[in-house]
């Protein structure tokens, strides 16, 4: 650990009767739950500040007992003996100190976890089997584990304001609510824009937005992933999948440099919805709104499924296009250039730079996407990694002098991987003018139109492999979902054109690209997919070390 | 502004009038000039000549407690103001009189505006604070404006603002008028009212005004009487005044009676002077004709109800020092914190609300419910939850729905309230269901077996 965790003082406390040590100012619901002692709770979320509202995680409490001297008293095991209160705390806003005691499943602690859940019930509609939560509904949840399982409740419930339309993304339903305040301090404390409240007293207490605003704040979203219950639900999302059903892929946000860790919710290949990955090196709990719904061109009806050789009759077949495209790449030494993707994985990068080098061909180069951050999230860096394009070398500066040179007709071959070449100062007349334009890509542009071998690729959430992002970390993407048609993990293809131009390379999984890649790159040396990890690994780190 | 003309009765024999001395006084008004005639600010010239750390000591000395509700003993609040820590320091007087039963503050607010200022600017003057405020209830509009005026007459004698009476000691006194909310008593959500906020009350710890208090500071927030005294421990010194009290308790008390007595009012009396039976038949000139004595809540409406015929067992010192047991009727209860509290009910605001055999304890306690039900402030789970749903049950009981279970499930509900809220207010709407349904159990199964 670093230095500043031995300045930390390290407290004795006992949870459910064993010892144990925690750092000073660590809070009493997470000694609990770093002794394995889970404690339920509504309104407490480790990265916001504990208001102690909902009053689940009440739990005894008690603190060594002392002689008049101000000694601790001990026991027969010559362990302090601990004077418990009566009265229950909240563990969640209550600071551990030297001595405490905790007991999270006493007779006490079961009697009021059992109160609340009856309390939380009573005026909750219990529209279950129509609500987007049930399934990951921490209401439905504690009811099972916590609670009384019948209710006494026989009046009037409150009636409160439904299918709330709060914000563009955003439907709230007031009756659902149970007031643990989540969404209102995520809006104060991270997503800086607070516009959330409550209004009316007591029982008819009701979550709003300010009169005149709206909940527009490109992190709204992440309000959704908070609620415990199904009060708040994103309109993308609402009533398209039981979240029962959903598989859940770990992998990475691409669609800017941060790299923020996330989650596909896919069924039967077809994504759902995308929600925020813990991962304190990158983006906390967190992602933005149009980051999160920016998934949809995944599922297109549009997408490229077959690969295509001008000329011949559509569909090829895949050797057919490897072929052709070798062919054509071969035709112009000395006048074929590559435009990468900076979009591409790092696996996808050192092949194509391989392939570069089997042409012979020196003039490639990546297209930048520097953006407007937003101080937050998202970065100044459009691409997901240009990190890796600069550590494989694809990084050229060279986008201008290729694009000069298909103008000027002295680039007769151009490989284009992941781009729209429009994009990168080419024009689609100048596109025309080549010799051959071999494609790869997921959606049909104005450069696959054009394109004399077309090579249907995988989308980010089709493939597995690595990025780097702007702050140095590689970070693996995993596949949530196949690719339609014939579309083929890009990796693959570049793997086969290299062995059509070059003979066999020895590469036959996605693992062995990145063992060749790591065996070439210093920086990665030593690393494997494997250990990588979940949540990536600090490259700069890995060098000083 | 001036409010209507306020006729105070002569006092009881046994009453002994500090705080409402001077409102007592025939053609007495709130003006400064009235104020300085009758004596006014002599207090506040003595105190600018004592130490800061003097007035604390006869504070302490006083005995002088809490007359809010929760009674702590305000010297020893104040002591936890370190005098010197360079943090801004801040008084607020909590003036947002709002617990059923009592209706004292809002004769000093309307009447004498100028005791409540002189006594904080003392408290001021002892805590080392330059900016005060007085929190005064949305339904006291005409009180804010007489405590303003009488605030900008202070000012233009020297009593209020930039180097008070040339002692070099400055002190800003502003009014707040809260927005309608009984929740804003409570002190933690007076000041997040007063800082512009929804009032939910703080979580304890960390947040302790004397601590954590207005803007994060250290603050004492004190109710509008036990301001008011700091002027009179001065005026008669610490021990005089403590002696009029009980040890712990001292000083006067004022006693808020209302309910079926033939003179409900305010009377203010040596706090243990009297035992509830003298209160009611000696000094509130007993029941209606013909009426017997059924309840009382003695200490506000969150107050644990006592029942007429109740003995109390309690443990009392005795003449050699040891603790023997002792039974007590209820009229013989001495009006005190420590009586009280031995017979496990609180003296609280000292709100007493006497019922006759007419009452009928469902409806009383249906119109307590009620109450609170409307003012839970809706923070926490088991209060916002509890509390409606203990008014919904007596509400339908009243109205012919009762049930069986009712009397076990309101008992239950209100044990899951009481000690696992947020603030106080969990036990306040608790205590009623626990005390009447432990105290009347007849009167409940009767209704809720009623078809």
């Amino acid at each position: 650990m670093s230095a500043t965790a031995t300045e930390v003082p390290m407290l004795h406390v006992q949870v459910d009767g064993e010892w144990k040590q925690f750092p000073k100012g660590t809070r009493l619901i997470e000694a609990c739950m770093k002794s394995g002692q889970f404690v339920p709770h509504y309104c407490y979320h480790p990265k916001l500040s504990s208001p102690g509202n909902c009053r689940m995680c009440l739990v005894e409490m008690g603190m060594p007992k002392m002689t008049p001297d101000r000694k601790p008293v001990l026991g027969e095991d010559g362990k302090p003996e601990i004077g418990w209160s009566p009265r229950p705390v909240i563990s969640c806003a209550t600071e551990i100190s030297e001595g405490m005691g905790v007991r999270t499943s006493s007779p006490l602690v079961e009697e009021c976890r059992k109160g609340v859940m009856e309390f939380l019930l009573i005026n909750h509609p219990l529209d279950c089997p129509i609500c987007d939560q049930a399934g990951e509904c921490r209401l439905q949840e504690f009811s099972v584990e916590y609670g009384k399982g019948e209710s006494r409740f026989v009046e009037e419930k409150v009636k409160k304001p439904k299918r709330q339309d709060i914000g563009p993304r955003i439907v709230l339903d007031d009756e659902r609510c149970i007031m643990c305040s989540r969404c209102i301090r995520f809006m104060q404390e991270v997503a800086k824009d607070d516009v959330l409240g409550f209004v009316n007293r007591g029982s008819h207490t009701t979550l709003t937005v300010y009169p005149g605003k709206s909940l527009d704040s490109n992190y709204s979203l992440n309000t959704v992933d908070i609620c415990p219950v199904g009060a708040l639900t994103s309109k993308d999302f609402r009533f398209s999948m039981r979240v029962w059903f959903l598989r859940e892929t770990k992998t990475i946000d691409v669609n800017c440099g941060t790299g923020a860790n996330i989650l596909i919710g896919s069924r039967e290949n077809v994504i759902h919805r995308i929600t925020p990955r813990e991962n304190d090196f990158v983006n906390s709990c967190w992602i933005p709104d149009n980051h999160r719904l920016n998934f949809h061109y995944v599922n297109s009806a549009e997408r490229l499924k077959d690969p295509a050789v001008r000329g011949e009759e559509s569909p090829v077949k895949w050797p057919r296009a490897i072929q052709a495209a070798a062919d054509q790449l071969r035709k112009n030494p000395g006048a074929t250039a590559l435009i990468a993707s900076a979009r591409l994985t790092n696996e996808e990068l050192f092949l194509a730079k391989r392939l570069a080098s089997a042409l012979g061909s020196e003039l490639f180069d990546v297209l930048p996407r520097p953006q407007k951050g937003d101080g937050f999230l998202i970065s100044q860096d459009g691409n997901p990694n240009t990190s890796g394009a600069k550590l494989l070398g694809l990084a050229t500066g060279r986008l201008a002098e290729i694009a000069a040179g298909v103008s000027t007709g002295k680039i007769k071959t151009l490989l284009v991987l992941g781009e729209e070449a429009t994009d990168c100062g080419i024009s689609a007349a100048d596109l025309e003018k080549l010799d051959s334009l071999v494609v790869t890509g997921i959606l049909p542009d104005q450069t696959t139109a054009r394109a004399t071998v077309l090579l249907p690729a995988a989308s980010w959430a089709e493939k597995r492999g690595t990025m780097i992002n702007i702050k140095g970390r590689i970070q693996r993407l995993n596949r949530a979902v196949s690719s339609p048609g014939q579309a083929r993990d890009d990796w693959e293809i570049l793997r086969d054109l290299i062995q059509a131009v070059g003979g066999s390379n020895g590469i036959y999984t996605i693992e062995e690209v990145f063992k060749q890649l790591a065996a070439e790159t210093p920086a990665l040396a030593g690393l494997s997919l494997g250990k990588i990890g979940d949540l990536g690994v600090d490259l700069k780190m890995t060098k000083s070390e | 502004m001036t409010a209507q003309p306020f006729v105070m009765p002569p006092p009881h024999p046994k009453e002994r009038r500090i705080i409402f001395e001077n409102i007592s006084q025939p053609g007495y008004d709130p003006s400064i000039d009235t104020f300085i005639k009758h004596g006014g600010y002599e207090s506040l010239k003595k105190a600018l000549t004592m130490k800061p750390v003097e007035i604390i000591d006869a504070v302490k000395a006083s005995n002088l407690r809490g007359r809010g509700g929760a009674g702590f003993p305000c010297g020893v609040k104040w002591s936890f103001i370190k005098h010197d820590d360079g943090k801004p320091h801040y008084i607020v007087v909590n003036g947002d009189e709002s617990e059923p039963g009592t209706f004292k503050d809002r004769y000093i607010l309307h009447y004498d505006p100028h005791q409540l200022i002189e006594g904080l600017v003392i408290s001021a003057y002892a805590t080392n604070t330059h900016l005060s405020y007085i929190y005064i209830r949305c339904e006291f509009p005409e009180a804010a404006g007489i405590v303003w005026n009488a605030i900008e007459e202070a000012k233009a004698r020297g009593f209020v603002g930039k180097n008070i009476l040339g002692s070099g000691f400055d002190c800003d006194i502003y009014v707040h008028q809260g927005a309608g909310a009984y929740i804003c008593g409570e002190e933690t959500s007076l000041l997040e009212s007063l800082e512009g906020k929804r009032p939910y009350p703080r979580i304890k710890p960390p947040y302790f005004p004397a601590v954590l208090g207005l803007y994060m500071k250290p603050t004492i927030v004190n109710n509008v009487e036990t301001i008011c005294h700091v002027k009179h421990i001065l005026r008669l010194g610490p021990e005089e005044y403590a002696k009029m009290g009980t040890p712990g308790d001292g000083g006067t008390r004022t006693m808020c009676v209302s309910g079926d007595v033939v003179k409900p009012g305010f009377y203010e009396l040596p706090a243990g002077a009297v035992t509830l039976g003298e209160l009611i038949f000696d000094i509130c000139g007993g029941l209606k004709p013909g009426r017997k004595l059924k309840a009382v809540i003695p200490g506000g409406s969150s107050a644990k109800v006592l029942r007429a015929e109740e003995i109390f067992k309690v443990k009392v010192k005795g003449a050699d020092g040891q603790m023997v047991d002792k039974e007590i009727k209820m009229l013989d209860v001495v009006m005190d914190a420590a009586t009280l509290g031995s017979v496990g009910s609180m003296i609280g605001s000292a709100g007493v609300i006497v019922m006759d055999d007419t009452r009928e304890m469902v409806w009383a306690l249906n119109n307590l419910n009620q109450f609170y039900a409307h003012e839970s402030c809706g923070q926490c789970t088991p209060c916002r939850e509890g509390s409606l749903w203990m008014s919904k049950i007596t509400t339908r009981m009243l109205d012919g729905g009762g049930q069986g279970a009712d009397p076990k499930t309101l008992q239950n509900v209100a044990d899951n309230i009481a000690g696992r809220t947020v603030c106080a207010f969990g036990e306040a709407c608790a205590w009623p269901t626990q005390s009447f349904l432990a105290k009347f159990p007849e009167e409940f199964e009767a209704v809720a077996a009623e078809k």
